[in-house]
């Protein structure tokens, strides 16, 4: 084990490099180009065993994961912002296929106007692909959760594709202190991938990717929603092993001081730093505060917020995405599954900074709200 | 929690500059954490980046806005970024210029960066130069670390030149 | 607020960036060697040179292609 200070790209990228995918089609994009070029560095080195394939856009790079995926053997690809948004018809497909590609993608805004700044709204544009969605908070859960991405994504209940959520710039571009593993104990974590059909087999020939008449879609489709559903028990299971062996134990949530809070600020990401800190100065001055970290966004774990919530009086929903006229993503999926008094703020939007005055509105907004759904950080005129 | 506050341009090594000093301090013992808030990505582009040190782990991911330390790459910025916004009252400013007659406030302190750059690498990439400077200004980095992680970031006569650029500095403010 | 998508309602605004103060290194013509190739003024990113090879020092970022491309070795970068 040795602890190296990196950005999350890097750490991504190490964690690719511990989990040995046979092929791996990346086209770069800021903030995710880093990523790309140590895989590159990596192939080129001989320390990463992969066919490492330089495609001409971000549709043939999720487009080739689904054909070496297909064939059989473990790939991970990564994109950003308009990189996703040129996948999506793949993305589906991807989800479809049950195929447990990992992808991991550096969260940036969408165009226009053109920014290359980070929030979160590419990912939460394809949150109803089929794919397991996991939002990371620092350098070394990004690491973390790339390896256990594939546990998940690979179990035989799920077979369903996983997008590790790293906010761009605020992670792709930090440096920190990170743990890496060694690699023969992520060996043995990881396994070796064996595919539940593999493709290739002359002798066992089968089709994908086919078309399916009004007869059989809806059960494909039903197939889909019940592997999502199987995931949140798999995710579970994969974050307390992960614990077990390498020390740092994950969840679909993560509650902080939240036992006996009367108001809990719910929020994806690397946000949850600050905000852990600005639950502790709160808790100083005697407030009754908590936080709830969503890690899984997707599949969407109502039965742990429920459960987390529990006594609750109000939420303060932070959500750095913006369903147009019906507020955050986030606020509309608790607001959807969870009877509790609820209000969201839009934050972060393009990379604006959240500074403590901004952490302090929602605290106070929060507690004495003033409507539904508000704006944080923008500009007067 | 010591924080500083990179100004500098696309090019000029600044985002290096504030993961060098993250990894500095990290070999000295303490937790660390830097990143870069980029305008337009291209060369000459006014950058920023930040740097945070302290005993325990770091919680706070915004910018950083009441610096303990700014480090200026160039003074042509001077003109158009106001360097000394929200820096504490005993904090500190180094800026790269060999300029007389700039309108500086007390608590900054000068070198001809460039000029050494320019001896030692052949190149205007004055990153390791503040930073040796910094190490001995501020004291919150240890020379030796520093050596150390600019032989760990470059490799072969890059690193030699960098790490005696870095010295020069440090001997010089 | 009137964003109206981003949209740059007035014509011309880069000028106001001056990005001659990005400058490490300064190109300086000696017109008396100039044989009048115009290869500054074909190779200049920025295209700053005009017709008479004068430099515009307010927009010329001093990368110094032009100073490689000169033929006749007229042009000369110096620090600023």
């Amino acid at each position: 084990m040795v602890v190296k200070v990196i950005t999350s790209n890097q750490a991504v990228a190490e964690a690719v490099k511990l989990s040995k995918p046979k092929v791996v089609p990346v086209y770069p994009i800021t903030p995710q180009t880093t990523i790309s070029e140590y895989l590159a560095q990596y192939v080129a080195d001989g320390d990463l065993d992969a066919e490492y394939i330089r495609v001409e856009s971000e549709h043939s790079a999720i487009s080739a994961s689904i054909g070496a995926s297909g064939a059989g053997v473990r790939v991970f690809t990564a994109t950003s912002s308009q990189g996703l948004m040129l996948m999506h018809e793949i993305v589906y497909a991807a989800a479809g296929m049950r195929l447990p590609i990992v992808m991991a993608d550096a969260n940036r805004a969408i165009s226009s106007p053109i920014n290359i700044w980070n929030d979160q709204q590419d990912s939460i544009a394809q949150r109803d692909a089929g794919w397991i969605q996991l939002y990371c908070e620092n350098a070394q859960e990004s690491l973390d959760t790339i390896i256990q991405a594939y546990r998940i994504a690979e179990n035989e209940d799920v077979l369903l594709p996983t997008m590790v959520c790293l906010d761009g710039f605020y992670l792709t571009h930090t440096v920190e202190p990170t743990e890496i593993p060694e690699s023969d104990k992520v060996d043995s974590f990881v396994g070796e991938y064996v595919p539940k059909y593999s493709f290739l087999n002359p002798n066992e020939p089968k089709s994908l990717g086919t078309l399916a008449d009004p007869e059989y879609y809806m059960e494909a489709r039903y197939e889909i929603d019940e592997a999502l559903n199987n995931s949140l028990k798999v995710i579970s299971d994969v974050g307390k092993e992960f614990g077990e062996i390498f020390g740092r134990e994950y969840g679909l949530i993560d509650p902080y001081k939240c036992e006996d809070a009367e108001y809990v600020l719910i929020a994806m990401g690397s946000i949850c730093t600050t905000l852990r800190s600005v639950v502790n100065e709160y808790r100083e001055k005697g407030e009754k505060i908590g936080l709830l970290k969503i890690r899984a966004y997707r599949p969407f774990p109502v039965e742990a917020i429920k459960e987390a919530l529990s006594g609750v009086k109000r939420v303060g929903i932070i959500d750095k995405n913006i369903s147009l006229g019906v507020g955050g993503a986030l606020y509309n999926d608790i607001l959807a599954k969870l009877d509790i008094n609820a209000y969201n703020f839009i934050v972060g939007l393009g990379g604006r900074d959240i500074t403590p005055k901004d952490m302090d509105e929602i605290v106070e907004k929060t507690k004495n709200p003033v409507k539904d759904i508000t704006w944080i950080g923008l500009k007067e005129d | 929690m010591i924080e500083i506050r990179f100004h500098g341009r696309g090019g000029q090594g600044a985002v290096t500059a504030a993961e060098i000093t993250a990894k500095v301090a990290f070999k000295d013992g303490k937790f660390s954490q830097a990143f870069p808030f980029f305008g337009v990505e291209r060369r000459g582009a006014p950058v920023m980046a930040f740097a945070r040190i302290d005993d325990k782990p770091i919680e706070t991911r915004y910018q950083v806005y009441n610096p303990d330390y700014v480090m200026v790459l160039d003074d042509g910025l001077l003109d158009v970024v106001d360097v000394y916004s929200g820096l504490k009252d005993e904090g500190s400013v180094i800026i790269n210029t060999v300029k007389s007659d700039l309108s500086l406030k007390p608590n900054s302190s000068t070198i001809d960066a460039t000029g050494i750059a320019l001896e030692n690498l052949g190149v205007n990439i004055v990153n390791t130069v503040m930073l040796g400077s910094f190490a001995k200004k501020s004291g919150q980095i240890s020379l030796d670390s520093l050596i150390e992680v600019i032989n760990e970031t470059f490799s072969g006569k890059m690193a030699e030149n960098n790490a005696k650029a870095a010295q020069i500095a440090y001997d010089q403010i | 607020m009137a964003f109206n998508g981003g949209v740059v309602s007035e014509p011309g605004s880069t000028r106001r960036n001056k990005t001659g103060s990005w400058r490490t290194f300064k190109p300086i013509l000696d017109k008396e060697k100039c044989n009048d190739c115009d290869n500054c003024i074909m190779f200049c990113p920025e295209g700053v040179i005009n017709k008479e090879h004068d430099i515009n020092y307010d927009f010329c970022k001093g990368c110094g292609i032009c100073a490689e491309e000169c033929p006749v070795e007229a042009i000369k970068m110096i620090r600023e």
